[in-house]
């Protein structure tokens, strides 16, 4: 089974408005970069010049936000979920 | 009200200025940047002046050019201008001058700020055309969503998590609304509601609304301000869980200036949080702009309970351009707090409030907020709504037989009784 990736509303014009899309890497930054050979533009859309997820993205993986793991070298394995998710107000 | 389309212009991203239409969105698709109401300030500063706004009705909606619907309100046209309260008492207490309590735990109808946002976001809702709304919610913003929804005949759906208040619970409950438990902490919920909100097109407030619902909390602020005698306090002490109420205080401040209705003058707001959950006031302390989230928060003050918090960033911006600071305290001394708002000013708030008071009793304390300086503090919720978190800690009533003698034994050594017998 591949990671999938869970692409939030704002970003699946790039993706053909498929919610669910597969991916490879061994980590979180290198299926980002993968992601953009598929989807050209997907890549800058979530991280910033500098190559740092920008501050308005939250990345799960399997529920668990990559900033309490190892952010963007977070190790990926077969099967993982990856869920890109945009900040929300309070409530 | 035609003309209200113009002062309200577009949707911007508060990061890059991209312009948006006015729909049910919430981010910039290039860096996800929130995105916020823009308005034609000229246009508003011919429209209002104190004159006008003075002889409209106390709602929220006198500032209306200042809100981001089309035209008139349709939900919540009630909402706001609650009162604020000179807290001499409390004053005396603290140790400083000039003390004001913006008591939102009356507003109407939830007896929280929320009603305040809520009113906004389900107005626009109608506009946009939603039949069904929903919230992600620590417990105040699902109460207003459901009877604000119930009362314009809208369907509701309220997701919280599953341990919060009963108070909380049945308060939303009562209203018929859908309410719907997650087991999980607050920005589970949150996460949850974001995937809904993009596959179901429910008007979601704090998701695909959210830049209509943040404008609203704006209203606090200019009420303060017109409530002051048009003028703005020195400081302002603002509870925080997303940190949106306080970036929107300070844009009401700013708004205020900028179509002539203050005059340039310097102000601070200043933000609390409990321990338990205090991304943003810990960033602050550290003098740095990367909030670092909270995974696990664990406080009685579930309201504020939010581990990432989406404004926080803002926040710290906020603070940092008016030289004000933030605190956090422990639950002890939420508790503390609303016990010394209900004993010197006869205001019971819940524990955001306690949070209010026991930071804004440090920021003094520590010079940050200076004794001779004029404060509000921002109550934004009513104590009724989480007794859970105060039982136990004001003692219980003494019980007697209906005996006048055994009532003069109790008082015998009363305190109070004996003072005003001498
Ligand atoms: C009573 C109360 N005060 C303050 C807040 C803070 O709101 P914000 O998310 O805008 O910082 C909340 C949020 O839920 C609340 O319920
Ligand atoms: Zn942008």
């Amino acid at each position: 089974m591949p990671i999938q990736v869970r692409i939030p509303a704002p970003l699946r014009k790039l993706t053909n408005e498929q919610e669910l899309v597969p991916a490879t890497g061994a980590n979180i930054g290198e299926v980002l970069t993968n992601l953009n050979t598929a989807y050209p533009g997907l890549f800058e859309r979530i991280c910033d010049e500098s190559g740092n997820v920008r501050r308005f993205v939250n990345i799960f993986v399997n529920d668990e936000d990559i900033r309490f793991l190892e952010e963007k070298a977070t190790p990926l394995k077969e099967g993982d979920e990856i869920s890109i998710v945009p900040a929300i107000a309070g409530g | 009200m035609s003309e209200q389309q113009t002062f309200f212009s577009n949707l911007k991203c508060r990061e890059c200025g991209r312009l948006y239409p006015k729909e049910a969105i919430h981010i910039c698709e290039f860096d996800f940047g929130p995105l916020e109401a823009a308005y034609d300030y000229d246009l508003i500063a011919k429209h209002i002046n104190r004159d006008v706004i003075a002889s409209r009705p106390q709602t929220m909606w006198r500032y209306r050019e200042l809100l981001p619907i089309d035209g008139s309100p349709t939900v919540g046209a009630q909402v706001g201008f609650t009162p604020l309260v000179r807290a001499d008492r409390l004053a005396k207490h603290l140790g400083v001058d000039e003390l004001y309590i913006k008591n939102d735990t009356v507003n109407y109808p939830t007896l929280s700020f929320k009603d305040r946002v809520v009113s906004v976001a389900l107005s626009r809702a109608c506009e946009l055309g939603f039949k069904i709304v929903a919230c992600a919610s620590t417990g105040n913003l699902a109460n207003s969503v459901a009877a604000n929804a119930a009362a314009a005949g809208l369907t509701s759906y309220v997701l919280i998590p599953a341990n919060l208040e009963k108070s909380k619970i049945v308060g939303s409950l009562v209203y018929g609304t859908q309410v719907i438990g997650i087991e999980g902490a607050y920005d589970q919920v949150n996460r949850l509601c974001s995937e809904i909100a993009g596959k179901y097109g429910w008007g979601f407030v704090n998701v695909n609304l959210r830049p209509y619902y943040a404008e609203g909390s704006k209203s606090m602020g200019f009420e303060i301000a017109e409530q002051l005698g048009w003028k703005l306090p020195r400081h302002t002490v603002i509870p925080m869980a997303s940190g949106s109420l306080l970036t929107k205080i300070h844009k009401a401040y700013k708004e205020f200036i900028k179509v002539g209705i203050l005059e340039e003058q310097p102000f601070s707001v200043h933000g609390a949080q409990a321990s338990g959950c205090s991304p943003i006031a810990e960033a602050k302390k550290k003098n740095s702009d990367i909030v670092k989230p909270v995974s696990k928060p664990d406080t009685i003050v579930k309201s504020l309970a939010i581990g990432t918090p989406a404004d926080g960033y803002y926040a710290i911006r906020s603070m940092n351009e008016t030289g004000g600071s933030a605190d956090d305290c422990t639950d002890e001394e939420v508790i503390q707090g609303i016990r010394e708002l209900a004993e010197y000013a006869g205001i019971f708030a819940e524990t955001a409030g306690g949070v209010t008071v026991a930071c804004a009793r440090k920021l003094i304390e520590s010079g940050k907020i200076p004794r001779n300086e004029s404060i509000v503090l921002c109550i934004t919720g009513h104590g009724l709504k989480t007794q859970e978190a105060i039982h136990g800690h004001c003692g219980e009533p003494r019980v007697i037989n209906p005996s006048l003698r055994e009532f003069e034994a109790l008082i015998a050594n009363d305190a109070a009784v004996l003072q005003t017998q001498n």
